[in-house]
């Protein structure tokens, strides 16, 4: 059974599709990366999955069950804006948090909680910085013990050492209870190093779902003649040319034609093959 | 509780998958002796605390050395090394090898030679002795 699956789900906004035709489906125990520029579409998707929007086309489940306008109780999702009582203090929202919650654990909480060295319990969440804010979102989301965890660009506006903090958090999670997490950025930068499957969405459509290791060793990276490109094999996903040279990215290239030379590509430039690719349909 | 006896770095810049580092890390280890047999590896949660990585990759690095029948995951106790990889050549800080190669090392020191001079040598040589083609 998978955490989330999406079968040609669409939402259109007045006259604006925001999503069209998305089709994919999570496996269990992945942290999944969910990447795409601004206004992508990850939050409508992100928000779908935490059944606070209605597809307008389609269908989204999670655990199996269609999101009807309701989170799934093994369901958590943090919203973007991290809505928290800002007047409240930690010790306070904690157990707001618990008395709004059917399924709680104080313990799991304290735990997450326990990892920050530096929230004060008794301050206001008002006056913490990004990083604790979003840890004690992140501590709260936990507490609902959830299977799937869906969190919409926990890491923008973050420095460096409350980045790697909240990732750890999120990695402990995944080591202590083997969550399936969908994470948002619109850096995969943010991401690369703790996801290990992509979602890349552009322009309302999934561009690519799959194990990351599988998708890179899927496409290749040719470079040659700009004369001779009638040789190479594959899916051309995008192209860069000078007067001589072709670079080329292809899935299911098999082997590069004589005079040319091929690579596996990394991440970053196959995101960018993509999102390039996307932009130019767009353009067209 | 047991601790594990080492412990991973990660370099994020290295172009190297995090998966593949871990993997190279642990051979590297058993090879000089860090790790024999009996000993645990640090477990996903270990590493996690220690550097930020997806465990699911730290699990996956272990099952790739568990195929290749270094190490064995016990249910419920963790992932144990079952096999040495070091010899005398290798093994502690004594052996003679690495005492004649610690001897070279402080002459191309005393004698100006910088870390690229030296990488630069020792590759030179090691080719030499262990070509390319022959090498598994």
């Amino acid at each position: 059974m998978n955490p989330l699956s999406a079968t040609a789900v669409g939402k259109r906004y007045r006259t604006r599709w925001a999503l069209r035709e998305c089709s994919f489906a999570v496996p269990e125990g992945k942290v999944v990366a969910l990447v795409g520029p601004n206004g992508a579409g990850k939050s409508t998707l992100l928000r779908m999955a935490a059944g606070l929007v209605r597809p307008t086309t389609g269908e989204l489940r999670t655990f199996d069950t269609p999101t009807d306008g309701r989170t799934h109780p093994d369901v958590s999702f943090l919203a973007q804006d991290r809505p928290l009582y800002r007047d409240l203090t930690v010790r306070e929202l904690t157990r707001a948090c618990a008395a709004m919650n059917d399924r709680w654990s104080a313990d799991r909480v304290r735990e997450v909680l326990g990892l920050l060295a530096g929230v004060d319990r008794d301050a206001k969440v008002d006056t913490l910085s990004a990083g604790a804010r979003t840890q004690v979102a992140i501590a709260m989301a936990l507490g609902r013990l959830p299977r799937l965890l869906l969190l919409d660009e926990p890491l923008s506006d973050l420095d460096p050492l409350a980045r790697d903090e909240t990732l750890r958090i999120i990695m402990t999670e995944v080591a202590d209870r083997g969550t399936t997490v969908v994470v948002s950025s619109h850096l995969l930068s943010d991401l690369r190093e703790v996801c290990d499957h992509l979602l890349l969405v552009d322009g309302g459509r999934v561009q690519v779902d799959g194990d990351i290791e599988e998708v890179l060793a899927e496409h290749r990276v040719l470079v040659g003649p700009v004369a001779d490109e009638s040789a190479v094999g594959g899916t051309l996903i995008s192209a860069t040319r000078t007067g001589r040279q072709s670079t080329l990215l292809l899935r299911g290239a098999g082997r590069a034609p004589e005079g040319w030379a091929g690579t596996e590509p990394d991440l970053e430039s196959l995101v960018m093959g993509y999102l390039r690719a996307s932009r130019e349909r767009r353009l067209r | 509780m047991l601790t594990g006896v080492i412990e991973f770095r990660i370099d994020r810049r290295s172009g190297v998958s995090t998966y593949v580092q871990i993997v190279q890390q642990v051979r590297q280890a058993m090879r000089l002796g860090l790790l024999n047999p009996g000993d645990r590896l640090p477990s996903a949660r270990e590493v996690v605390e220690a550097t930020t990585v997806n465990p699911n990759t730290v699990l996956k690095a272990y099952r790739e050395l568990e195929r290749e029948g270094l190490v064995e995951a016990r249910r419920g106790l963790g992932t144990f090394v079952t096999t040495s990889l070091s010899s005398e050549a290798t093994t502690g800080d004594d052996a003679p090898l690495r005492r004649e190669l610690a001897g070279w090392m402080g002459r191309a020191r005393e004698g100006g030679l910088v870390v690229e001079d030296v990488d630069a040598l020792y590759s030179a040589v090691r080719d030499e002795h262990y070509p390319a083609e022959e090498r598994p």
